[in-house]
């Protein structure tokens, strides 16, 4: 717990310090990434706690952005309708295709779920009014109200920095439930969990719905960060690379998947930013082919150490001394 | 209590289970013996609801529960332990007890108020530990305790659904006698409290507890009995005790 | 609606699904065979279609090229399993998903280091043209060519896993891998056999279809999908499964594009039916999976059981 709020502390302090700089380019930056940390914990969710493999998280976000878009551009600018209807719609898509998915056991959960999320991939990219393939531009970003400007950078932020906040605690929270110790007790052992009385299915469906709608919020803030939606944010690729944020911080810790995320996204734009001189004398190009790195690194993180980098800093804290 | 009609089940070319016809009678402790691959532990699928049957009806405390969920049946208080360890390996032997206590005590889709703070179910949890005579290692991790110990923990599992009717599937599979005289002392222990049908190998603990005994041959019931009906039957003798 | 259309559409499915049954073949024989959950059997197929245009460009014959492109295919994806795929057979599926998923990313990136992010690969001159199947019916040489090869090859697939020793343990693996590692099956060998194989039936995939779809980076992690919902529909491990599946699936998602928007346009306005026809159109075989999950949730020929 203090460690969570001496990061809080840490985040909140950040735009401060850019104002004072001069540099608020990275205090947007900076939102982006919590925004998918937002993406990713709601994975962690769902992955970590829940063991549900579903490579299909790309969708329940894409859905929020969409919604959240779409009432954007048709002019309804308050983000207390929007944020809200994306999660809700998020919620929605998580229950039904959850529903059929979580019928499935093993590879054909994760095969179905890529097929789910690649299918609204797809229904996205057809809808031409709200333009298809090239995506949809958004007049502004959501209304906060009270005064607050969502264009001012530092002020948007704050918003974010209170949702990851919100979503982190309700986690939290949620893995001492009593719902939250069904959920780790079938992940733990699904046949004893229905042998001792609880319905499996029912709590997995409601755990894939929670995932799914927080996934939801995510991406609806992604749409107005950038003010833009893109049929891509469905893509499986992406539903790929929030999974390996959730590995790369460590799966079923609390912060897992937000870790996941800065680091993933703060790498990105290290290498796009500092070119590296010897690096750039070997290989002219290599920041265009980042690619190469990213899959390498993940490969040996998958390889070598599969409990992310939470996991190792766990590792090194309990050994004995 | 429990009444199985015509019970069967086929796997490809082996019928497993067949027609078996079969009464547990409240109150007692009911034993069902055979030699190995006889279909013991299918039936007890079969009737915990692991297993849906190919034909056949399960009646119990009056209901039919031939169409019901494995988690359904155990609202019912049908429940049933593992001849395979098969326990929340990576919870302490309280944490185990308690989420059989939880499913039981209310709904679980409470997501804000944190679990340890219901002392009922931890109270709960203690007894049953207490019972099944791992008190001292509660806080133990399940993966860690020995193997008896982990045999104690499977049957305490099952008692902690507060069944009306347990089914018992080998407790004291891989024991030594010290630990087999443990359960037998704990079975005799909830005797008055819960019904029990009782697969074992363990012939000296079997003719010690059973009130009743039913023989399984190739999946089909070949006697049922007092154990001195069954010790003398020549049937029973030929086919699993072993010609004298 | 004339009948050649429907009969151009019919066999234009019956094509695609043919080729759909080549990269599902593979994809199934790894996951019933090893257990292991293979993202980057797309990226097979894109090696496939690279290495065959280049081999294409070097001998000039697209004969030449397509048929050594197969076993150069074979040998890398034989490389591939012996140095990294090999640890992941007894990992859990998650790690396999990411591990090849991160193979993916590599794979793409060393592509256009090496290539770019296209090659060329036209269709050999003597096939471009059509060919008269019945009077009234024009349907394009090349494409023929593709369902002949792509008969010839399920009925070698079928012969191989039917009526050869090979075929035998394959299947015996596929249904049940702890007993056929009990009978003393080398299981190593057994597996880089069938890797190769599978690589080999997605390089006549990649190349015989990049002509048609464009040979460039990313290729494969479009029809992966594809193969991935035939294996769902046509039940993990089996191969009577993938071909079912892959025609089922081919043949739905032509004739789907195909008919679906005049279907919708016959009853809805036409402002509902321009945008939603090609919408459920795209997504049609998706549907098609849902259903058939909803009531059979291990496919249709599942070979476990």
């Amino acid at each position: 717990m203090r460690r969570s709020i001496f990061i809080f502390a840490l985040l909140a302090a950040f735009p401060l310090a850019m104002s004072a700089a001069g540099q608020l380019f990275y205090v947007g930056m900076v939102s982006r990434m919590m925004v998918y940390a937002i993406a990713a914990t709601s994975l962690n969710l769902l992955l970590g706690y829940g063991g549900m493999i579903s490579f299909g998280h790309a969708a329940f976000v894409g859905t929020g952005a969409y919604v959240a878009g779409i009432l954007l551009a048709e002019g309804a600018a308050s983000a207390w309708l929007g944020w809200p209807a994306a999660v809700v719609a998020a919620g929605a898509a998580a229950a039904l295709i959850g529903a059929v998915s979580l019928r499935t056991r093993g590879v054909y959960f994760i095969m179905i779920t890529l097929a789910f999320a690649q299918m609204m991939f797809y229904l996205v990219n057809s809808m031409k009014a709200y333009g298809g393939d090239e995506g949809l531009s958004l007049p502004r970003r959501a209304q906060l109200g009270f005064g607050l400007d969502s264009a001012n950078e530092v002020v948007f932020y704050y918003a974010v920095l209170l949702l990851l906040g919100l979503v982190l605690y309700s986690l939290h929270r949620l893995v001492r439930s009593r719902f939250g110790r069904v959920i780790l007790a079938i992940r733990e052992n699904e046949a004893r969990a229905e042998a001792i009385g609880f319905p499996v299915y029912r709590y997995r469906l409601a755990c894939f719905v929670i995932a799914g709608a927080a996934g939801g919020l995510a991406g609806a803030l992604l749409a107005s960060h950038g003010k833009y939606v893109n049929p891509n944010v469905l893509h499986w690729t992406q539903s790929g690379t929030l999974m390996i944020m959730v590995i790369l911080g460590g799966v079923g810790r609390l912060w897992g998947g937000a870790l996941g995320a800065f680091v993933l996204l703060g790498l990105e734009q290290l290498i796009a930013d500092y070119p590296i001189a010897w690096l750039a004398a070997l290989a002219p190009n290599y920041q265009q082919h980042a690619g190469l790195a990213v899959g390498a690194a993940m490969l040996a993180i998958v390889l070598y150490a599969p409990q992310g980098i939470a996991g190792l800093l766990a590792m090194k804290k309990d050994a004995p001394a | 209590m429990l009444r199985l009609e015509g019970l069967s089940k086929r796997f490809g070319g082996v019928l497993a289970t067949d027609r078996v016809t079969l009464e547990v009678a409240s109150g007692e402790i009911h034993a069902l013996i055979g030699p190995n691959g006889a279909g013991k532990t299918t039936l007890i699928a079969q009737i915990a609801g692991n297993l849906a049957s190919d034909a056949g009806e399960i009646h119990f405390l009056g209901k039919n529960l031939t169409a019901l969920k494995q988690h359904q049946r155990v609202r019912t208080g049908l429940a049933r332990s593992y001849q395979v360890t098969s326990l929340f390996g990576r919870l302490s032997v309280l944490d185990n007890i308690a989420l059989a206590v939880q499913a039981r005590s209310g709904s679980s889709f409470s997501f804000w108020r944190a679990v340890s703070g219901e002392k009922k179910i931890f109270d709960e949890a203690r007894a049953i530990v207490a019972e099944i005579g791992l008190l001292e290692k509660e806080r133990s991790i399940a993966a860690t305790l020995a193997h008896g110990e982990q045999r104690a923990l499977e049957v305490g599992l099952a008692l902690a659904t507060r069944p009306r009717l347990v089914l018992l599937d080998e407790p004291m599979a891989g024991m030594g006698p010290q630990e087999s005289q443990r359960v037998i002392a704990l079975i005799e222990g909830i005797r008055s409290r819960v019904t029990v049908l009782l697969v074992e190998h363990d012939m000296d603990a079997v003719f010690r507890l059973a009130d009743r005994i039913s023989v399984l041959v190739a999946g089909r019931l070949i006697a049922t009995g007092t154990p001195e009906a069954i010790k003398s039957d020549a049937q029973v003798r030929k086919a699993y005790l072993g010609d004298a | 609606m004339s009948w050649v259309l429907i009969a151009e559409q019919s066999l234009n499915g019956l094509q695609f699904g043919l080729m759909l049954f080549l990269l599902a073949a593979g994809l199934t024989l790894v996951f019933g065979i090893m257990d292991m959950i293979n993202l980057a059997h797309g990226s097979l197929y894109m090696l496939g279609a690279f290495i065959a245009a280049s081999l294409v460009q070097v001998t000039g014959s697209f004969a030449a090229g397509v048929l050594l492109a197969v076993p150069a295919t074979a040998l890398l994806g034989m490389i591939l399993e012996v140095s990294i795929l090999r640890t992941l057979y007894a990992r859990d599926h998650l790690s396999q998903v990411l591990a090849t998923f991160a193979l993916i990313l590599i794979l793409n990136e060393a592509v256009r280091l090496v290539w770019g992010s296209d090659a060329a690969l036209a269709m050999p001159q003597a096939l471009s043209g059509p060919v008269e199947l019945v009077p009234g019916l024009m349907y394009p040489a090349y494409r023929l060519l593709i369902i002949a090869v792509g008969l010839a090859v399920a009925v070698f697939l079928f012969l191989l896993i039917n009526k050869t020793r090979i075929g035998m343990l394959v299947r015996a693996g596929a249904s049940n891998r702890e007993m056929a590692l009990a009978m003393g099956v080398n299981i190593q060998a057994l597996f880089t056999l069938v890797f190769g194989v599978g690589a080999a039936l997605c390089a006549v995939a990649g190349a015989l279809l990049g002509p048609l779809l464009a040979v460039q980076v990313g290729m494969g992690e479009n029809i992966l999908i594809l193969a991935f919902v035939v294996i769902v529909i046509g039940g993990i491990g089996s191969m009577r499964g993938a071909l079912l599946g892959a025609l089922l699936v081919g043949i739905v998602d032509t004739i789907g594009r195909a008919f679906l928007p005049i279907a919708f346009g016959a009853f809805l306005p036409p402002q509902f039916a321009s945008a939603a026809g090609p919408a459920i159109a795209s997504v049609a075989i998706y549907l098609l999976m849902a259903l058939i999950l909803f009531f059979r949730p291990q496919g249709l020929f599942p070979a476990r059981g």
